[in-house]
């Protein structure tokens, strides 16, 4: 999908990967929704990409809240119109330091699966209807390498996230008959502050830059079926930007 | 209309009403069909004049491969905001539609005292406001809490229609109004209905901009196992946006002039797809009829190419259809207006029929009722006998 004249939505933009991805996607011709709980970071993120000369607007908003969707999704297509490109970038980890299963209470998993996994689900159903209407659009789910690997301590992000893959499997299953393309995308080990929640005394030197990830990521959404195709897991860092 | 049974129930509700919390959210709708697929399906031949009961998951094999099904893709606002009148009187505000354009004015109805569980002609007329006034929206989630900073609107024009039609400028546009009206607004509501419907049961699934102050029900239970079932057998889709507007504001001269004009946007693509459907003889099919008065809207002000533009135009019996040669509707009785507009479609006699037929067979009325298609010639297994109209290639 050419990324220029569209309307995109992504979550998790006030920081890291979900503002690099919402300036890229603005830089590119989009006009972007960017979305977290905190208001204040994320209206300076939008007012930045503003004076770059891009179109943005912020909507604070819990993904993790049932009654939130309608209403962001709502508000999204009144000021951008309906929406072409969907990042599902926000998630939580929970408490840090991260906890081993049989110290991690019930209510975190909980919690975990309500950011991390229905409200993606959530999301994708207000918005993806119109989409597959419009016979365009693209879906991506940021996922990690621990929806794969037993990484102890990760459980709850684990779970919910290996499961965000399986649901971008199935959408993509479903919607590929009607052109919508879903992506799920494993940004890698980044330079942000969920990274440094996670792992506190990480080499910062060895981790990516999470601008580089989302030129990656804006590319995938760019490409065709041949390298991007739909239900694909694909690894950012892995993933070369072709000019 | 309403079984003794529900008088009760009704009571019930408005003593639940004082603590919101305690709605059961399970409750049943009084006059709806809570599941998409539960959707009864009324089928009227206009050509043979005949009567079908079905199911609204049947209209796959009810329409034939090529014709085009047109929808209108707008989300529901919630056009309803509680406020109060300079003298602090309450008022509730229902939006008539979206501002033509950014920062520019929107047109509402105001309505008196009270909520949706009295029917809006039974209400209390409001106060009457004039040009300069202001409304201060309150939260309803925290009605006594009135924080600075809260929505407010100044009335820009009040119309000679009615003193309650007004145009009201907002204190704020773009991203800060949307956030604003989706806090303190909710979704406009039916006496005929139990409990508030939520903004989720409001929209259909395909929904994008937010331009319906009230949902396009035709389409509402049309759920995505239809939609692709219907693309499977080679019917087209496409789509435009329409501002459906207030179905009744209980003021007799708002009323009987309902509905009042309507903006809508066809896109190229489906201006192209609804002549090419023309041109090669296959049939164009109106979810709704807000999509009947866009595109015969538009073929009447000769905007072929799509765009964007307002109607006010009504049709009738006597009317000539340009664009469309069927619809899926509601069921709707002779007293409305809507029962008029089918008059474009079909005679009135075989409308009759179908009005006692729906009577007869248990058929449910209203926004989350049961539907009806006419069209000329249905496909199906029953009717194979029935000659496809106007046959394309």
């Amino acid at each position: 999908m050419n990324i220029r004249d569209t309307a995109s939505l992504v979550t998790g933009a006030s920081r890291g990967l979900g503002l690099a991805l919402a300036r890229r996607l603005a830089a590119a011709g989009s006009r972007v929704v960017l979305v977290a709980r905190d208001a204040a970071p994320l209206e300076r993120a939008a007012a930045d990409i503003r004076a770059a000369g891009g179109t943005a607007h912020a909507i604070a908003a819990d993904i993790g809240d049932k009654q939130a969707i309608y209403p962001l999704a709502g508000q999204a297509a009144a000021l951008v119109g309906p929406i072409d490109i969907l990042i599902n970038n926000a998630s939580t980890l929970g408490p840090s330091p991260l906890r081993l299963l049989l110290d991690t209470d019930c209510e975190d998993l909980e919690r975990a699966l309500a950011v991390n996994l229905v409200g993606p689900f959530r999301l994708g159903k207000v918005v993806a209807g119109s989409m597959a209407l419009r016979r365009r659009g693209v879906v991506v789910n940021i996922s990690s390498d621990a929806a794969i690997e037993p990484y102890p301590t990760w459980g709850a992000y684990a779970a919910s996230k290996a499961a965000l893959d399986q649901l971008g499997r199935v959408w993509a299953a479903e919607l590929a008959e009607h052109g919508v393309r879903v992506l799920t995308v494993d940004p890698g080990e980044m330079d942000t502050q969920m990274h440094a929640d996670a792992i506190p005394d990480a080499d910062r030197a060895t981790l990516a830059d999470p601008d580089d990830i989302a030129a990656r990521i804006a590319a995938m959404i760019g490409a065709g079926e041949a390298r991007a195709p739909t239900g694909a897991r694909l690894i950012a860092p892995r993933f070369e930007v072709q000019p | 209309m309403i079984p003794a049974a529900s008088q009760a129930s009704a009571a019930t509700a408005r003593l639940v009403g004082a603590a919101p919390e305690a709605t059961p959210e399970a409750a049943p709708l009084r006059a709806g069909r809570e599941e998409r697929d539960q959707v009864r399906l009324l089928a009227i031949d206009t050509r043979h004049g005949r009567l079908l009961d079905r199911a609204a998951t049947d209209l796959p094999a009810l329409l034939f491969p090529g014709d085009l099904l047109v929808l209108n893709d707008a989300a529901t606002l919630p056009a309803s905001l509680a406020g109060r009148a300079p003298s602090g009187a309450a008022v509730e505000i229902r939006l008539a539609g979206p501002a033509a354009d950014e920062g520019g004015t929107w047109p509402a109805v105001v309505l008196g005292p009270g909520d949706w569980r009295t029917r809006t002609e039974d209400r209390a007329p409001p106060e009457q406001l004039a040009a300069g006034d202001v409304i201060r929206f309150v939260d309803p989630s925290a009605p006594d809490r009135r924080p600075a900073g809260e929505l407010a609107a100044e009335v820009a024009a009040v119309s000679p229609l009615s003193p309650r039609l007004v145009d009201l400028r907002f204190d704020r546009a773009g991203a800060a109004l949307f956030a604003a009206l989706y806090r303190v607004g909710r979704p406009v509501q039916y006496a005929h209905q139990d409990r508030d419907l939520a903004l989720w049961t409001v929209q259909t699934a395909y929904a994008g901009p937010p331009w319906a102050v009230e949902m396009p029900s035709a389409g509402r239970p049309l759920s995505w196992q239809i939609l692709a079932a219907l693309r499977r057998r080679g019917v087209e889709l496409a789509w435009l946006t329409h501002a459906a507007g207030l179905s009744a504001t209980g003021d007799a001269a708002i009323d009987a002039a309902l509905p009042l004009p309507e903006r809508y946007h066809i896109p190229r693509a489906t201006a192209g797809a609804v002549h090419r459907a023309a041109a090669e003889g296959r049939r164009v099919i109106a979810v709704g009829t807000t999509v009947v008065r866009a595109l015969e809207g538009a073929a009447r002000d000769g905007h072929w190419a799509g765009g964007t533009g307002t109607t006010d135009l009504v049709l009738g019996p006597h009317s000539q259809l340009r664009a469309v040669d069927g619809l899926i509707s509601g069921i709707h009785a002779p007293a409305e207006s809507h029962f008029r507009l089918l008059g474009a479609f079909a005679p009135a006699p075989l409308l009759d029929a179908a009005w006692r037929r729906a009577q007869a067979g248990g058929y449910l009325q209203h926004e989350l009722g049961d539907l009806c298609l006419l069209a000329p010639g249905m496909a199906g297994p029953t009717l194979s006998e029935t000659r496809r109209p106007a046959a394309g290639p």
